[in-house]
């Protein structure tokens, strides 16, 4: 039995498997398939200051191994969180963490402020790359000013770890990576999705109601490795790599390319117990190889 | 999430197959109108879980029904299950219709195509509780009618086919009945449009209707928030606030 445990700046870990926002509800929704505690931390779902309906049906397309999804932020915004949600997961034996979005800087920072009184919540991760909202989102995650910007500002008002989530829909993502750093980002964690579109020939429309969406699944993952080997290379802050982990395999590849933990996203949605499986997964390859740790295996990537 | 074995796959015609499946530990109890989310293996273009109907529940001889039609090659891979073949499932999902408050009411149940399917266990219930049922079923021909047999052992059956092979000739919504009865409590389950003109044709005569919806899903747990359909209350997910739902609370121009 390897030692799982790592840190992510302030985060302590039980092991480096988390399981990505929008993809996880809550963490309650699969408590009736797995132990939540065995994983190292749940990021739930995007949260907003103010309650948003979200897109209009359809918002989900089928593609060649993945999916689009154009869900648009859904949710009942921070106070009902608070109100509503936390009670329900404080209480969870391990690292709840909040994805917070917003349209302008005082949303994040707003919201910021009331999630740091959250005694239970040790982090958030600042979600500046959603590709499906008309304002905010990912218009602040593609250039290096505005996300320096909103960093900046929420650092301010956010003591505990910041995560950013960065967007993969930008010309160099280390510049990005560096940027949101230098601002105070505790730890960056990336990809999220890619914009892509879907026809439906036959009809001559588009399948989602927005037109384009955000791929994710195993579709994504060479992009993400990728992503992620350049960003690990890039920055001093630690990296969270997510894109297309269906197993253990997937996860120790990100783990190799310089991420100190992952995030388990749409595979949630074809095994509600696949984080459990990497999590064994990745023990049973660090036992395999000799390692003592999963900390002796970040980034060591033999090139 | 568990692995059932197939049983027995009929195929019902080159469209359709009902998979029988079963299981080496006791099935849960599973109500009339939920569904699963059927893992497909072996289809390169397959990625997400198939949410399928529960057709029907033999609890005696541990048998879970799966109706499926051939639309894609998910389906088209299920429909190929043989005897002996592992089917994994996460199941059951989602809420159940409602059981009408007397005994006495007139009940109908409506079902266009392969949405027949969640209603042969329901009639099944209504039946074992006491009440009487009436079946309207519709297809494109005699070959799109399926386990008409099946049906006439919980009530009525009325049927329609387009080019008049059985039953009256035409859609479900023009047939006799609805113009000769009274119904207190309609359910139905098929194509969005039929569903819509038979939920117009419930709410003028003042019956109490519930539909079940079938929207493209990703996690069917309530997790990814993909299947959202418009409600009184907001987007609701269909996979955990439906697939049942009472018309009034939808949003649809009826």
């Amino acid at each position: 039995m390897a030692n799982l445990n790592i840190n992510i700046g302030k985060l302590q870990l039980k092991n480096p498997v988390m399981t990505a926002s929008g993809t996880f509800g809550y963490g309650p929704e699969f408590s009736d398939f797995m132990d939540l505690s065995r994983i190292g931390g749940i990021f739930v779902k995007g949260t907003t200051l103010r309650e948003r309906q979200g897109n209009p049906y359809p918002r989900m397309a089928e593609t060649p191994s993945g999916m689009l999804n154009a869900v648009g932020l859904q949710n009942k915004g921070v106070e009902y969180f608070i109100n509503h949600i936390y009670p329900t997961v404080k209480d969870i034996d391990t690292n709840i963490l909040v994805n917070l979005s917003g349209s302008t800087i005082e949303d994040y920072v707003e919201a910021a402020q009331m999630l740091n009184e959250l005694e239970k919540i040790p982090g958030i991760e600042l979600n500046i790359s959603c590709p499906n909202v008309k304002e905010g989102g990912m218009a602040f995650g593609t250039s290096c000013s505005s996300a320096a910007n909103v960093v900046k500002a929420v650092r301010t008002v956010y003591k505990k770890e910041l995560i950013v989530k960065l967007s993969p829909n930008v010309t160099d993502i280390s510049e990005i990576a560096l940027a949101v750093e230098a601002e105070g980002a505790d730890s960056v964690s990336l990809i999220n999705t890619l914009l892509g579109m879907a026809i439906d020939s036959e009809k001559r429309k588009p399948i989602l109601s927005t037109v384009t969406g955000g791929l994710s699944g195993p579709a994504v993952k060479p992009i993400a490795l990728r992503m992620v080997w350049q960003v690990a290379r890039a920055v001093k802050i630690p990296v969270i790599g997510l894109g297309g982990i269906m197993n253990a395999a997937d996860a120790i590849e990100f783990i190799l390319a310089g991420a100190s933990a992952i995030q388990v996203g749409t595979a949630n949605f074809i095994d509600p117990t696949v984080s459990i499986k990497v999590v064994d997964g990745i023990n049973d390859y660090l036992d395999r190889h000799g390692f003592q740790s999963v900390g002796d295996i970040v980034g060591v990537l033999e090139i | 999430m568990l692995d059932l074995f197939i049983k027995e796959n009929k195929q019902l015609s080159d469209q359709y197959s009902l998979l029988i499946l079963t299981s080496p530990v006791k099935l849960p109890e599973i109500l009339p109108g939920q569904f699963a989310e059927v893992r497909v293996d072996n289809s390169p273009t397959t990625f997400l879980r198939r949410p399928i109907s529960i057709n029907y529940v033999d609890y005696v001889t541990n048998e879970l029904w799966l109706l499926i039609q051939k639309v894609g090659d998910g389906t088209r891979r299920l429909c190929e299950l043989k005897t002996g073949d592992v089917c994994n499932l996460v199941f059951p999902l989602g809420n159940s219709f409602t059981l009408p408050a007397d005994k006495k009411s007139k009940v109908l149940l409506v079902g266009g195509g392969v949405g027949i399917a969640p209603l042969l266990f329901w009639g099944a219930y209504l039946n074992e509780h006491g009440y009487a049922c009436n079946f309207l079923l519709g297809g494109r021909s005699k070959s799109n009618l399926l386990q008409i047999s099946e049906f006439e052992r919980f009530g009525n059956v009325f049927t329609t086919t387009e080019d008049g092979s059985h039953g009256e000739r035409g859609f479900v919504t023009q047939h006799s009945c609805l113009s000769s009865s009274n119904f207190d409590y309609i359910y139905t389950c098929g194509p969005t449009p039929m569903m819509k003109v038979v939920a117009a044709y419930a709410a003028k005569i003042k019956a109490n209707c519930e539909v079940s919806l079938e929207n493209t899903m990703a996690c069917g747990i309530g997790a990814c928030l993909c299947c959202v359909t418009d409600t009184t209350e907001g987007h609701l997910c269909v996979c955990t606030e439906g697939p049942v739902f009472n018309i009034t609370k939808l949003k649809w121009q009826i």
